[in-house]
This record gives C-alpha cells, structure tokens and sequence, in this order.
C-alpha cells in the first residue's frame, strides 16, 4: 500500500493578513508560512496508517516555488518517506492544481490519496473532488475516521445532520476533516533525519497538462468592519428589529 | 491569540543581530541549517502553545499538594512535560554520541523563551533537571555519567539543585548538611535542605539531586563543601530502580508565584542511610556549581525577560482594543472614544516595556552566543575574552531583567487598569511569578557586591575593561552613522564617566564602603549593557531595513524608537546613580538598626 498525500504551503493560521494595496490578493511577502492544517491532518493519518502496518510508503507532493520545500521537509519530519515538488512560481488554482497532480498519481500509482479538505488560504475546498473526478476513482469528502479494509477503505464523513459512513473501493481519494487526528510535534531527531529524506524537483511543463488559469479574480477587500452594537429596551424591540431591520425572522 | 514572543524578534536576533548561521561552518553544527534551527523552535512554539499555556492558569490557580504520602499537581504538568521530552528537547544540545542534536545553545534559548513565557512554573522543571544535568556532564565520573545522564535527558528522570538551607541561603558557607565517607565508595548524608525546588512530585520515575554538602575535618568556609549525586531511588547499572533511598519530604513551601514547580523542604539521611555519591574532588563542590552557573543564570534570565515579553505583547493586544477617554485636544464628549494606545502616557507605558524586553532578549541571546562560541573557539586568546565577557555579563543577564522586566510586568498591569489587577487576566499571575527571580539565583544584593566586589576586579579588571572595549566598537561603529551618530556620542560620554565611578569604588580601601551602593552599581551598568545592545540593534536595523516595506517597515522602525526611547529616557538616568556612586556616600552604611 502506497499513500500520496498532496499538501499546500499558506501563510501561518496564526498571522492575520493583510489586503494588498492594489487589491489584487492579501500580502504574503516576509510573513511566516507553515503547511496547511488540514494537509498537516493528511499527512498525520497517513504516517499512523504506515506505523500501523496498514502502509508501506507515503510520499508527498506539493506545486510551487522552491520554499515550498518548507513544507514538504516538515512532512518527512512527521514521517513521511519522501517527496515531490512540483516547482513552479505561476499561479495556481484548484483545477489546474488536480491535473498536475492527476499527472502525478499516474506515475507514482498510490492506492490512496488523502488530502486536506480545504487550504486556510482561499478555502477553495475543490482540489481532491476534481482530483477524484479526474482520476475516475472513489472520493470521501470531510473524513472525521478512516479504516482500510484490504481492497476497501471505510470512511465517516462530517455531514450536516449527522455522520455517514461510506465503503470505497481502493485507489480512492479521501479528504480530512478537523476531527480526523491531531497532528502529532514534529520531534527534533526526526527534523534532522527529514534532511537526508529523498526530495525530487520535477518541472510542471514535463508533466504535460495544461494548469493555466481558468479564473480571473477582479478584486480582494477586507471585510467589512463590525459596527458597534446597539442596546434594545425589551424582547419586544428586539422581536421587531430582527424582523424588520435584520429580516432574519 | 498574540504571540508569546514575537517571532519577528527572534528571527532578528538570531539571523540579523547575532548571526548564529556562522557557527554553521564549525563541524559541531555541520548537520544544522537555518530550517532545521525554524523548523526547531516552530515545535517549540506549537507545544508551548498548546501544552504550556493552556494549563498556566489552572496550575496557578491549584498548587501542588501534600497528603503525607505524595504530591500531587494537576495531570496537565505531566503530560506537557512529556511532549516536552517526547519531541526531544532536553537532550537537544548534547553531543551525537550522548543521542544529542548538537544544537547551538543561542537557538535552544531562542526555544526555550517560548516555553518560559508560556508557563514558567512548568518549564521550571526542564530547566532545574537541564542544570543538574549539565553539571554531572561537566563534572561526573564516566560510571556516574552513564548511570544517570541517559535517563535525565529522556524525561525519565528529573532533577534538583539543592543549594540552600534554613540557616544558609546567600551564605552558602554556612551549610550544615554533612557528608560522612564510608569504605563502601559513597557517603552517608545528613541535613535539610530548604526552598528545593521540584523536590518531589510524581512527574518522573526518578529524581536526582545534586546536593552540596561539608565533608567533616575539611577547609571552612565555602572550599570546604563538596557535591553530591543523590538518587530519590537507587539506579542499577542496567537503569532500573532499585530500593529508595533516604531521602524524605518534610513538607512544602506556599508561594507567591511559580505556583506549578513545587517547593519543598527536603531531609536527607533521617534513618542514616542516606546515600551520596560525591561528583568531582572533595572540596571542589561549589567550584564544579559555579562552573555550570554561568549557564544556569543566563537561564533565569531568560526566563525573567520572557516573562516580561509575554506581559508586554498581551498589554500591547489590550491597549489596541479598549476604548476609554479622548485626545486632550478633543472637547466633544460625544464623539467615541479613542483606543487607549491612542494615548501618549500608554505609548510611553508600552515603550518603556518594549525597550526593556526586547533589550533584555537581545542580552540574553548574545551571552548564548557567548556561550556556544567558547564551546567552538580554538584561539586560545579568543577563548579568554569570551569567558572573561561571560564571567562579567551573567550577573547583568541575570539580574537586570529580574528587576527591569518585572517592572514591566507592573507596567503591563497598569495598561490594563483594574482589569490588570484582577485574577481574570494573566497579568497579575506574571507580575507574581517574575517575583521570583530577583530572589532566587542568588539575590539581586548579591550580584551587585558579586559584580562590583569580584567581577568588576577579576584579572586585574581586565573583565571590566574588555567589556568596555566591546561597547567601544560599538560605538565606534554607530560614529559612522548619521541617525546613531549621536547616541554613539551619548554613550562615549556615559563610558567615560563609568570608567570614573568604577575607578573611585575600586581605589576606596574601605570594602564596606566601597561596596555600600553595589546594587545601585549593578543597576547603572545593566542599564548601560542594554544601551549597548539597543545600539548594536540599530546598526544591524540601519544596515537592513533598506528595503522593507509594511509589517517589516514597522518592525524596524519600532526598533529605532525603542532605541531612541531607551537612550532619551532611561540611560540619562545612570548619571544619577554614578554621581551617588561617586561619592562614595555612607548614608546607608551608617545610619544604625536602631535609627531604622
Ligand atoms: C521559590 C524559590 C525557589 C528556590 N529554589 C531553590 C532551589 O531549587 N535550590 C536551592 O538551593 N535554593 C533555592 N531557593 C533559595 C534561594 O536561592 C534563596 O532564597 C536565596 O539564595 C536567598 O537566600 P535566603 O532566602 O536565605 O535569603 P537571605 O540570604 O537571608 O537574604 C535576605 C536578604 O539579605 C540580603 N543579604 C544576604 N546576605 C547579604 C550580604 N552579605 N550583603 C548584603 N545583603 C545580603 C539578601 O540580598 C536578601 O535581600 C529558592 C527560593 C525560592 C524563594
């Protein structure tokens, strides 16, 4: 059994961002990055499959510049065996994102790929559904438990009303929610030992698929700012405001 | 949430103000990299974070207790104490060959501030245990060594420093605890120890303690005590616990703060069959402590400044946020309110903090680097320099943040008005637990006389004058540049005249004397070593900030203006305190216990 995890570098989940200037995306120049929380979930679950005997390998993959190397070293910190960047500095979005790594998937040939539902940064929440889609394999969305059965994974998935439990059969791409693990510390030692793990850096043009952009975002403003509260004399005036000012009843 | 410390600032200070990446080209560091050094103290801050600091206010609120049989603490020490361990931190500066990591001592600091910040009354454990443990593998036999060192720096073991008794604490040559050879290779203890920090408790399967004790018929005085390794339990030479040895709790001390490291009273040898086991040669027991010390108190320091630094960042997060009052030139009462940060005595509040914490940090990382230059250094002249600049730098590192930083503890507090005083903010806990450390260590009064009556001395003064020479090149260097040419002036006149001061106590024959005002001393050249640093910041500020454009930008720019604070409003002040120096006055050498 051979898991591949895709992961994405964003900026620190506990940096407040800033809106460019120019509106045209948030500043991330000099802020501290760290690999996506959900990602980090992924790679965790895939590294206790791996010690549970229930795995041979686990091999990650990220696209981006060359500090995505960041990330990808934190990974095999966690555990995992080796990795693959994608190194490009164009711009990237879900689609395009899935086919590079549909490209991948048909090279490495993991029976199972876990990502991250969604990354902090622009909460697309849509790579591992097109990846799936691409791949014409099984998908479980918002994993909170995963069980694999020999040739079948079992996953329960965080719905609205409730939990759900879904049997695929394998390869299949699942996604994790937060209540899936939590993460182990990356220990010191194995900082060290993720230097000398195997990082390979391939081009995306050798992979041959079209990852340009499809969407074009006219504009990025902060939101906007909460105005003060106000204090109602009774439920009565309270009742009336919902109903007519706030018109939420 | 805010920060504990800023990360910012450590990135600062250690790649743009101290450089720490040159130590890379010694072979020691060569498995190490700038990543591998983030990557370390981002572990660092995810558990400090999320172990430390969730529990910093339960464990204050539920100190340690006693039922005659155990101690007990909340099962949240235990458990962050073993990630602590887990993710391998306590053995993270040793050698390869002892499991280590071998990493540089200025980035274990740079970590360890973070767990100090987060929660000293825990992170007080690793770091007794990281002392104890640094001094058996300083001084241990290589069967001693091997016997405990192992265990200490997995977590399965902790350890103690017990120094102090009822009747010893500054004087340590007043101890009593005796040490009685026998023919069997050990010797038998007996006496009490007081203030024992960590004395026991149910964190470890283990505790060893490293206990000073008199050899009877050897020298008086402080060359006559000896030091000794003395298990809780027995350790056999496969490293499983053997019969308990006789050494007992005889009960525990209520503090003001640093409410989770429980403070005992500990008896040794009640039944006379305590056993010690003496490290080093008798006799040299305080020697082989006060080798280790420098470390030990660059540590306090730390943890002091870091104290301060989260106080700081979380008063700094309340004066954005609360709205109260108007700008004096404002006279509509209807308009809204301004955020307190709007106001200049908060500013003022909030400077004084920064320049003080920040200035304390940049001390505490230099004398790191010290530290781990003289470990690496093979210039034998390099070498003395550097230990002569520790050896005249840690009574600052230690005590001038255990004074300064808690003062801005209290500062803190007042940004956050009544709220600061009440128990629903962290600000009162850190005012009570950065108490401590102008006590503990040795106190405050004691490293004004160890300052001004050894170091300032030692060598000829030659510790004195080569810390003197560093400020010049500083100085020096700051003459070059027209925004800090004139602090470089400033603090060229301000060394002058502590040549002066210092020359007047040292030519006084009258020790007393000479030695009446010491503290004021140890507080006039602290505050001149964090001038120092605030100049040094600003060279490096001044040659980097070329380009940075927002949160960057800002960065730098506070660091200029805490520099420019600390020189307008705080080093004038030494002025004061040298012409009092300087004249040698007896006011309070004299005045007698019953005029008082
Ligand atoms: C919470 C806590 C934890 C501690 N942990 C440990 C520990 O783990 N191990 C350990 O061994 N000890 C520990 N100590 C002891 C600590 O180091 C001593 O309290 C300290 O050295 C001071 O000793 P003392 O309390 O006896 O005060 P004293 O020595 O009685 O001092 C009282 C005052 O007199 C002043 N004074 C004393 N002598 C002189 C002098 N010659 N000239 C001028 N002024 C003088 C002092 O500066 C002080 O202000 C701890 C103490 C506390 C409070």
């Amino acid at each position: 059994m051979k898991i591949l995890v895709p992961i994405k570098r964003v900026v620190d989940p506990n940096i407040r961002v800033r809106v460019k200037s120019d509106q045209t995306g948030v500043e991330t120049a000099n802020l501290k990055m760290a690999i996506n929380p959900f990602c980090e979930i992924a790679v965790e679950e895939a590294v206790r499959l791996q010690e549970a005997g229930k795995a041979k390998e686990v091999v990650l993959v990220t696209i981006g510049g060359s500090q995505c190397q960041d990330v990808l070293r934190t990974g095999m910190a966690m555990g995992a065996d080796r990795a693959i960047l994608i190194e490009t500095d164009a711009a990237l979005q879900p689609l395009g994102i899935a086919k590079l790594l549909k490209a991948v998937i048909e090279k490495e040939a993991p029976n199972l790929v876990i990502t991250g539902k969604q990354a902090i940064d622009d909460d697309n929440n849509q790579t591992s559904q097109m990846l799936a889609a691409l791949l014409g394999w099984p998908q479980g969305t918002f994993a909170s438990k995963l069980e694999l059965n020999g040739d079948h994974a079992v996953v329960t998935r965080e719905i609205d009303g409730g939990l759900e439990t879904l049997k695929l059969r394998l390869p299949a791409v699942i996604s994790t929610d937060l209540r899936l693990n939590e993460p182990r510390y990356v220990k010191l030692p194995n900082i060290m030992k993720a230097k000398k793990k195997p990082l390979d850096v391939i081009k995306p043009e050798t992979l041959g698929v079209d990852f340009a952009p499809r969407l074009k975002s006219l504009k990025v403003e902060e939101p906007a700012k909460r105005k003060a509260g106000i204090k109602v004399a009774n439920v009565a005036e309270l009742v009336a405001k919902l109903k007519n000012e706030a018109k939420v009843i | 949430m805010t920060e504990l410390i800023k990360r910012r600032d450590i990135d600062f200070l250690l790649y743009e103000f101290l450089n720490v990446e040159q130590l890379l080209a010694h072979p020691r560091y060569a498995d190490h990299d700038r990543k591998v050094f983030d990557a370390i103290i981002d572990t660092a801050v995810k558990i400090a974070e999320e172990k430390f600091q969730t529990c910093a206010k339960d464990l204050d609120n539920n100190e340690p207790s006693f039922d005659g049989q155990k101690v007990t603490l909340i099962p949240q020490v235990k458990e962050a104490l073993r990630a602590f361990a887990e993710a391998g931190f306590p053995a993270a500066t040793y050698a390869n060959e002892q499991d280590g990591l071998q990493l540089p001592w200025t980035v274990f600091q740079a970590a360890m501030a973070y767990f100090h910040a987060a929660n000293i009354s825990l992170s007080a454990y690793p770091l007794l245990t990281g002392a104890a443990a640094n001094l058996l593998n300083a001084h241990g036999s290589v069967e001693q060594k091997a016997l405990y060192l192992p265990h200490m720096l997995s977590g399965r073991f902790f350890g103690t420093m017990c120094l102090s008794e009822t009747q010893a604490g500054s004087s340590l040559s007043d101890i009593r605890t005796r040490a009685e050879p026998t023919d069997q290779g050990y010797y038998l203890i007996k006496g009490t120890k007081m203030w024992i920090s960590g004395g026991e408790h149910d964190l470890a399967e283990n505790i060893i303690h490293m206990v000073l004790a008199k050899i009877p018929g050897g020298p008086p005085g402080v060359k006559g005590i000896s030091l000794f390794i003395v298990p809780k339990i027995h350790v056999q030479p496969d490293g499983s616990l053997g019969e308990r040895n006789d050494v007992a709790l005889a009960g525990l001390n209520h503090k003001m703060g640093y409410r989770g490291t429980v403070n005992t009273v500990m008896s040794f040898g009640e039944k006379d069959n305590c056993k010690g086991y003496l490290i080093g040669e008798p006799h040299k027991g305080l020697e082989c402590m006060f080798h280790m010390m420098n470390e030990a108190r660059i540590g306090i320091g730390m943890g002091a400044t870091t104290i301060g630094y989260a106080g700081y960042l979380y008063s700094l997060d309340y004066a954005r946020q609360r709205p109260q009052g108007r700008h004096p030139l404002n006279k509509n009462p209807q308009s809204p309110q301004v955020p307190i940060i709007e106001h200049a005595d908060i500013r003022r509040l909030l400077l004084t903090q920064k320049s003080y914490v920040e200035g304390a940090l940049a001390l505490q990382l230099y004398c790191a680097m010290l530290v781990d230059e003289q470990k690496i250094s093979a210039d034998t002249n390099r070498k003395q320099v550097l230990a002569l600049l520790l050896d005249i730098l840690t009574p600052i590192a230690k005590s001038w943040p255990s004074e300064f930083c808690l003062e801005a503890n209290k500062l803190a507090m007042q940004i956050l008005g009544g709220y600061g005083y009440t128990r629903e903010y962290p600000l009162e806990r850190l005012y009570r637990d950065n108490r401590l450390n102008p006590i503990h260590e040795g106190t405050h009064g004691i490293h004004g006389i160890d300052l001004l009556g050894r170091k300032v001395r030692m060598a000829g003064g030659k510790a004195f004058t080569t810390l003197l020479d560093h400020i010049r090149e500083t100085i020096r260097e700051a003459s070059g540049n027209r925004t800090l040419q004139a602090y470089a002036g400033q603090l060229s006149n301000t060394l002058q005249e502590v040549e002066k001061t210092t020359a007047v106590l040292i030519a006084c024959e009258n020790l007393n004397l000479s030695l009446a005002n010491s503290t004021i001393y140890l507080d006039m050249l602290g505050h001149v070593v964090i001038a120092w640093t605030w100049l040094r910041q600003a060279i490096v500020v001044a040659a980097n900030a070329g380009n940075a454009t927002g949160d960057d930008k800002d960065f730098y720019q506070g660091k200029l203006a805490a520099c420019r604070y600390f020189f307008h409003y705080e080093l004038p002040k030494t002025h004061g305190m040298m012409q009092l120096l300087q004249s040698l006055d007896d006011t309070c050498l004299n005045i007698t216990s019953s005029q008082l």
